[in-house]
């Protein structure tokens, strides 16, 4: 007896969904898209319709990040697969898996310059990890296949189909693949044995070890992994922006994070430490500062998926590819079998005296403080996950709240894209409908996408956006001050718009916050209110993110830049 | 240094694409390319020579790696295997040079492929090398286009690149 049932492309499209446990997606529909609209107006998938398709693909991406499922978006053809350009390089970035559709003009009409006629497929080929143009309907089921197993395996990233509108009116026997056959692919999981061991060798011997950890531990689901290797050698952590959450920020092995950004004492020890075991990241510039000078004393011990990642940027005197959680089931099975015992408590003694001598800080007076904002809301609400603009606010997000667990903070990290928080919020949210999720926004991150509250009001999705509005593009403003004299050109956006009054024309709830003591009853009433709600906390001005290494200085020349009003 | 890849793909549109677009995104170049179809029609092989040091040959191996369509990549040792070129030069001729043209074809082992009134088309295979003595001699008469196929390369002996 076949399986096999006879539809269109477009009815095979909803199917292959279904039959990857696709719950939402997120889109925009066209003209060449009418076909698959048709289908989904009574399909059991649920479609959020955003008010710009940049937001379909952050609000995947989001979905994905705080899930760890596959994102998926749909956008039309032209413009609107145009529009998905940055979330997809953002995705790519950060090694995201989404898979996102775009529709496009009948097979005829290809390369005529149609109407709405973009080469998505040619404009994505550097930012995606892979992408293809349906040529044939009978393709479409293995395509769909192939990219949801590309996008969510090995080092993860986004896929994009394009679909041309012939093949979504042409029939097709319908049978989803049980299989994916790709000669050319096959992601490495388990690291070699050999090199674990040499790896568990050299971590036994050092005096001064330092983890440091990223996205890939979070992607990896190895957080519980991280802890045992942590504590089986008494090891300092430092976890990335995007590893943020893959290791307690409450554990005294905790440095927080590294780089430019960082805190004294992660970026002291990198540069002091003898071995230096680097899992799931990527010695981005942002963290490594001048590459001559990072870690100058470590043996550098690199675990990644990717082994294109091996030696790109840093030197690396042990390579382990393999995912994060079987190299470090192994490496930690390895430590504990030893004879052999670290001592490294020595370190971790001089460690807790740098975190003494250098906290994170800032100069508390009775202004209100961008900073003691993000500490309320991780006072208040400490299970909440946290999406980030891009900025000031993410610095300070990522400073000043304690994350504890894997998928709670979600930020773009590598393209840095500003209008991503209250799209990737959405996202989270319909991910995860009980948990608080706020988007820690700027006021100019925040204009990049504030259409979006149309559709979260529409649908409701009772995110908070916290605007730490401080009337500037903050952190080019803070570049500016210290390496252009002051001279703020174009950064100055003060009075641009009444964010209360805007939340309220899209029906959304509006708070309006300038003291201190009234920063924790506005996050109550807003959690408690249930509804989409934007607050403007109107902040000092003028605050910086410390401390600082300026671009292109090694991380231990790191600057103080409190703000003494 | 120069390194020669043979590098295995699937045959389908859009794989130029991917593998020159990787090389001009990561800011290698490519010296010479030859696609040509295997004994597999659904697989072609690309022979891309390239410039770098090992840090760079590291970093193009894996990145075309990573390629989806990209099946296999084997760097060609140069004392290990041969490589080939076609090269067709239209060479301006006259009655006093013709003779002399014909016999540097003649030395060469390269032919005539095609003659004028007033030129001639010299084809010559081997390596880049022979090629670039066979160009400098006939310069000295005047060429007037060349055009070359990009270099292919071989194993010697037993020893193949193909799929497992």
């Amino acid at each position: 007896m076949s399986k096999k049932t006879r539809m269109t492309g477009a009815k095979a499209f909803v199917e292959s969904l279904r039959a990857e446990n696709v719950k939402v997606i997120f889109g925009y529909p066209g003209g060449v898209l009418l076909p698959i609209y048709d289908e989904l107006f009574d399909a059991d998938v649920k479609h959020i319709l955003v008010r710009h398709e940049q937001a379909a693909v952050h609000a995947a991406d989001g979905y994905a990040r705080a899930t760890g499922k596959v994102g998926v978006c749909i956008a039309t053809s032209g413009p609107g697969a145009t529009n998905l350009v940055t979330g997809i390089a953002n995705a790519y970035m950060d090694s995201i898996p989404i898979v996102a559709f775009t529709g496009q003009v009948p097979r005829p009409m290809i390369g005529n310059d149609a109407f709405q006629e973009a080469d998505i497929t040619g404009i994505t080929l550097p930012i995606t990890k892979h992408n293809y143009l349906v040529q044939d309907v009978n393709d479409l089921p293995r395509i769909i296949k192939e990219a949801f197993h590309i996008a969510s395996t090995g080092r993860q990233g986004p896929v994009l189909i394009d679909l041309p509108k012939d093949v979504t009116t042409d029939e097709v026997d319908f049978e989803y693949p049980e299989k994916v056959i790709l000669r050319g692919y096959k992601p490495i999981k388990a690291g070699h044995k050999n090199q674990i061991k040499r790896a568990a060798d050299i971590i036994l011997q050092a005096k001064c070890p330092v983890l440091y950890v990223g996205g890939g531990i979070i992607s990896g689901d190895a957080s519980k992994e991280l802890v045992e290797l942590a504590q089986a050698i008494n090891a300092p952590v430092t976890t990335t922006l995007m590893g943020k959450g893959g290791f307690p920020d409450t554990s005294p092995l905790c440095l927080g994070m590294p780089g430019m950004h960082g805190t004294k004492y992660a970026n002291f020890a990198i540069q002091e430490s003898d071995v230096l075991v680097a899992i799931g990241v990527r010695f981005d510039d942002r963290v490594t500062g001048k590459v001559d000078s990072f870690a100058p004393n470590a043996k550098v011990i690199h675990i990644d998926i990717d082994p294109a990642e091996i030696s790109k940027n840093v030197r690396v005197d042990l390579p382990v590819v393999g995912s994060a959680k079987s190299v470090l089931k192994m490496l930690v099975k390895f430590i504990q079998e030893s004879q052999q015992k670290a001592d490294t408590a020595p370190w971790i003694e001089k460690i807790d005296n740098w975190k003494k001598q250098y906290p994170i800080h800032y100069h508390t007076d009775d202004k209100l403080k961008p900073q003691y904002i993000i500490e309320k809301i991780n006072e208040m609400y400490p299970d909440s996950i946290i999406v980030t603009e891009v900025g000031q606010n993410q610095m300070w997000a990522a400073q000043y709240f304690k994350f504890t667990n894997p998928r709670t903070f979600i930020s773009s990290g590598g393209l840095g894209t500003m209008g991503y928080g209250f799209p990737a919020a959405m996202g989270a949210k319909m991910g995860y409908p009980d948990k608080i999720v706020f988007d820690i926004a700027g006021d100019g991150s925040f204009q990049m996408n504030s259409q979006e509250l149309a559709t979260v009001v529409v649908n409701d999705i009772p995110v908070i956006v916290a605007i730490l509005n401080n009337g500037y593009l903050g952190m080019v403003r803070q570049w500016q001050e210290l390496f252009f004299d002051h001279r703020y050109s174009h950064t100055t956006i003060s009075n641009s718009v009444d964010f209360v009054k805007l939340a309220e024309a899209y029906g959304a709830l509006g708070l309006r916050v300038t003291e201190p003591d009234e920063v924790c009853p506005a996050l109550k009433q807003a959690v408690d209110s249930g509804r989409p709600t934007v607050i403007d906390f109107v902040v000092e001005s003028e605050e910086n993110v410390s401390p600082m290494v300026p671009a292109g200085a090694a991380i231990n020349e790191i600057l103080d830049l409190e703000v003494k009003s | 240094m120069k390194h020669t890849l043979s590098v295995l793909v699937d045959n389908k549109p859009g794989v130029l694409t991917r593998v020159a677009g990787l090389f001009s995104r990561r800011g290698y170049n490519i010296e010479s390319l030859a696609v040509g179809i295997t004994d597999n029609p659904e697989i072609s092989r690309m022979t891309i020579v390239v410039a770098g040091d090992d840090h760079v040959l590291e970093q193009v191996t894996k990145q075309l790696n990573k390629l989806i369509d990209v099946i296999r990549v084997s760097d060609l040792a140069p004392d290990e295997s041969f490589e080939r070129e076609l090269a067709l030069f239209k060479v301006k001729v006259d009655k006093g040079s013709r003779s002399e043209i014909l016999a540097i074809v003649d030395v060469f082992r390269a032919q005539i492929v095609d003659v004028g009134l007033k030129t001639v088309v010299v084809a010559v295979t081997g390596t880049g090398d022979k090629i670039y003595a066979i160009e400098k001699l006939l310069h000295n008469y005047g060429i007037i286009e060349i055009v070359r196929t990009g270099k292919i390369a071989m194993n010697r002996g037993e020893k193949v690149v193909k799929i497992s």
